[in-house]
C-alpha cells in the first residue's frame, strides 16, 4: 500500500497558514546589501556577566535537568524581580514555571485553559503566535481590530462587543509588537471593569514590560479582582538581550500553575539548565543593563520617529517595545506592495503591517533595534523610494 | 545632558548634531552650544579616526615602556612627563601606581628605532633611573573597539 502522509497529518495543523513575517523573510532570502529594519530582537549581545554565569555553570558541571518548574533559586529571583520592578507578588514554590522562552509560556496557558468550543479574544495587530496557538488548543480565535485612531489600544467598548457566552480568554499583549503601543493604568482599569463581570481569564504577555519610555509598565494582574484570573507570561529575551537563551516564565495562581505544569513537565521536562543559571545572574545583577539598553532604544526611537516624519511618513511616537508602526496609507499602494517594492527597488526591508493582522494593513513595522547609523541609512533608502511614488 | 552628548560623540564623532539633538530630545542649538563650550575649554580634545593599520601596508612597531624616575621637588613627576610628551613618536604618557612611575607608548618604524629612542632620548633625561621596553605583538582591543571582528549582524531573520 502506498503511504499517504496527508492522511496522517491533522487538519488543525495543516490549515495553519505560515506567518506573514515568515513569508516576507522568505522573500528577503539571500538578497545581498539589504539594509533592513526587520529584526524583532535586541542588537546588543547578552551582557558579559550574564554569559559568563552560563559558562561557569557548565564548568561547574551543571549539565542535568533541573526541577520541572525551574531551579528554585531562579524562581525566587523571578519573584523578587517582579515585586521590585512591577509590584507583582507570586509564590516561587507554587506560582511560577520557568519556560522555554515567552512563547512556551503562552502555549502553556492556552493548552491548560482552552478546549473546543471556547473563544479567545485576540486584539490585533499583534505578534503572530496567539491565533495559531489558540487553534492548536482547539479554540476559536475572535479578533478585535484595533485602530490607529486611539493608538492601537484596546477599549472597553471593543471588548464588550467581542464577548460572547463562549469567551474563555482575553489575550493582552502590551507593550505591543508591532505597534509599540502601551495600555496605561486607566486603560487597563476600563478593561478590568468589563472582565470582572464575567468568568473570563486573561493571558497578559508582558515580554516588553521593561521597555516603556513614559510611565512604568502596569500589569493588569495588579488591578482588583484580576490576579485570580490572570496568567502573566514574561521572559528574558527583550529586557536582557537574551533571545537565543530561550528563557521565559509564567506567573499564575496555584490552580492554574499546577495544571500548566503538567503540559510543561510532559512536553519539555525542564527549561535549559545553562540558560537558567545565566538568567539567575541577570535577575540578581542585571537591572543596570536593562536601564542602559532602554536608554539606547529610547534615543533611537526619537531618531526614527523624527526621521520618518521628516520624510513625510506620519508616525506616532510609540510608548513601548522597539518598533514604530508607520502609516503608509496616503501613498495609495497596499502595505505589502510598498514593502516588496522598497525591497526590490531600494534594497531596504521593513515588515508589512498586515503580517500582524488585517487591522495592520496600510502600515509597516520598523524595528529600531539597530545602530543610529544603520537607521539613518535605511531612512535614506525609504526617502528615495517614496520620491518615486 | 552634557555627559550624554559627549558619550555619543565619543562613540561616533561623525554623528550629526541634529541626530544627537533628536535622540536626546533637545534642540540642535543646545547640542551646538555644549559642543562649542567643550571644544573651547578642552573637554573635547580632538576628533580622530580609529584605523586598523594592519589592513594597510604601513608597518610600524608599538612599544610600551615602563620608566622609573626620581620625583623632583615641587614638581613631582610632572616635568619629566611633560618633557617626554614633546617627542612625536610618543603616543601616550601616564603616571602609574605600582612598580614603576610612567607608562609610555611609542610608535616607531622598526625595533631599532625604538631601541635608539629609549637609549638616546628617554634614558638620558635627568632623573630617569630605569626603563623596561615591551614590544606589542598583536592588538586585540583599543578604545573599547575590538580589532578584527567582522561587523555582521548575528541575528537570524526569524521574527
Amino acid at each position: 500500500m502506498k503511504f499517504d502522509a496527508s492522511k496522517c497529518l491533522t487538519a488543525k495543523i495543516t490549515e495553519i497558514k505560515p506567518s506573514g513575517i515568515r513569508k516576507f523573510f522568505d522573500l528577503l532570502g539571500d538578497m545581498k546589501d539589504v539594509v533592513g529594519l526587520t529584526v524583532g530582537q535586541p542588537d546588543f549581545d547578552t551582557p558579559w556577566h550574564i554569559r559568563n554565569a552560563g559558562i561557569r555553570s557548565l564548568e561547574e558541571g551543571h549539565t542535568y535537568y533541573t526541577s520541572n518548574n525551574g531551579i528554585m533559586e531562579m524562581r525566587e529571583e523571578i519573584a523578587k524581580y517582579q515585586k521590585r520592578r512591577f509590584g507583582l507578588e507570586y509564590d516561587p514554590a507554587k506560582e511560577i514555571i520557568v519556560t522555554v522562552g515567552g512563547s512556551e509560556a503562552i502555549d502553556l496557558a492556552m493548552r491548560a485553559l482552552l478546549e473546543p468550543g471556547d473563544e479567545v479574544i485576540i486584539p490585533q495587530p499583534c505578534f503572530v503566535c496567539y491565533e495559531p496557538l489558540a487553534r492548536l488548543a482547539g479554540a476559536t480565535p475572535v479578533i478585535i481590530d484595533l485602530s490607529a485612531d486611539n493608538g492601537f489600544r484596546l477599549t472597553a467598548e471593543q471588548l464588550k462587543n467581542a464577548i460572547t457566552e463562549k469567551t474563555k480568554l482575553l489575550v493582552l499583549a502590551f507593550p505591543n509588537n508591532p505597534t509599540g503601543s502601551v495600555m496605561r493604568k486607566a486603560d487597563l482599569e476600563a478593561i478590568a471593569e468589563v472582565i470582572r463581570e464575567t468568568n473570563i481569564c486573561v493571558l497578559s504577555d508582558e515580554i516588553y514590560a521593561e521597555l516603556t519610555y513614559g510611565e512604568k509598565h502596569v500589569s493588569i494582574a495588579t488591578l482588583d479582582g484580576m490576579r485570580e484570573r490572570t496568567i502573566v507570561a514574561n521572559g528574558f529575551s527583550k529586557a536582557y538581550a537574551m533571545t537565543g537563551w530561550r528563557m521565559g516564565y509564567t506567573l499564575a495562581p496555584e490552580y492554574f500553575t499546577k495544571q500548566m505544569a503538567k503540559v510543561h513537565q510532559y512536553g519539555i521536562m525542564s527549561a535549559p539548565t545553562t540558560s537558567q543559571y545565566a538568567s539567575i545572574e541577570a535577575l540578581k545583577n542585571g537591572d543596570a543593563d536593562i536601564e542602559y539598553m532602554k536608554g539606547e532604544y529610547e534615543a533611537r526611537r526619537r531618531l526614527i520617529v523624527s526621521e520618518l516624519n521628516r520624510i513625510g511618513i506620519e508616525t506616532f511616537m510609540p510608548d513601548g517595545a522597539f518598533y514604530v508602526f508607520a502609516d503608509l496609507r496616503k501613498f495609495g499602494i497596499d502595505d505589502e506592495t510598498f514593502c516588496e517594492r522598497l525591497l526590490h527597488e531600494h534594497k531596504c526591508a521593513i515588515v508589512p503591517g498586515s503580517a500582524f493582522g488585517e487591522s495592520g494593513r496600510g502600515f509597516a513595522r520598523l524595528s529600531y533595534a539597530y545602530s543610529p547609523a544603520h537607521i539613518s541609512k535605511a531612512i535614506k533608502r525609504i526617502e528615495e523610494f517614496i520620491k518615486t511614488l | 545632558m552634557k555627559e550624554r552628548i559627549l558619550e555619543y560623540l565619543e562613540k561616533d564623532a561623525r554623528m550629526s548634531h541634529s541626530d544627537i539633538a533628536t535622540m536626546l530630545g533637545i534642540t540642535v542649538e543646545e547640542v551646538e552650544k555644549t559642543v562649542a563650550e567643550c571644544e573651547e575649554n578642552g573637554t573635547i580634545l580632538n576628533y580622530r579616526t580609529m584605523i586598523n593599520w594592519d589592513l594597510v601596508d604601513k608597518n610600524t612597531v608599538t612599544a610600551l615602556i615602563e620608566l622609573k624616575t626620581i620625583p623632583q621637588r615641587d614638581k613631582g613627576f610632572d616635568s619629566v612627563a611633560e618633557r617626554i610628551c614633546h617627542f612625536p613618536e610618543v603616543k601616550s604618557v601616564a603616571l602609574m601606581s605600582g612598580g614603576f612611575d610612567l607608562a609610555i607608548t611609542v610608535e616607531c618604524k622598526n625595533m631599532r628605532e625604538v631601541a635608539f629612542f629609549v637609549a638616546e632620548k628617554l634614558a638620558t633625561i635627568e632623573g630617569v633611573t630605569a626603563t623596561a621596553t615591551h614590544f606589542e605583538l598583536q592588538k586585540y582591543k583599543e578604545n573599547g573597539v575590538v580589532y578584527g571582528t567582522e561587523k555582521t549582524d548575528k541575528r537570524g531573520n526569524s521574527w
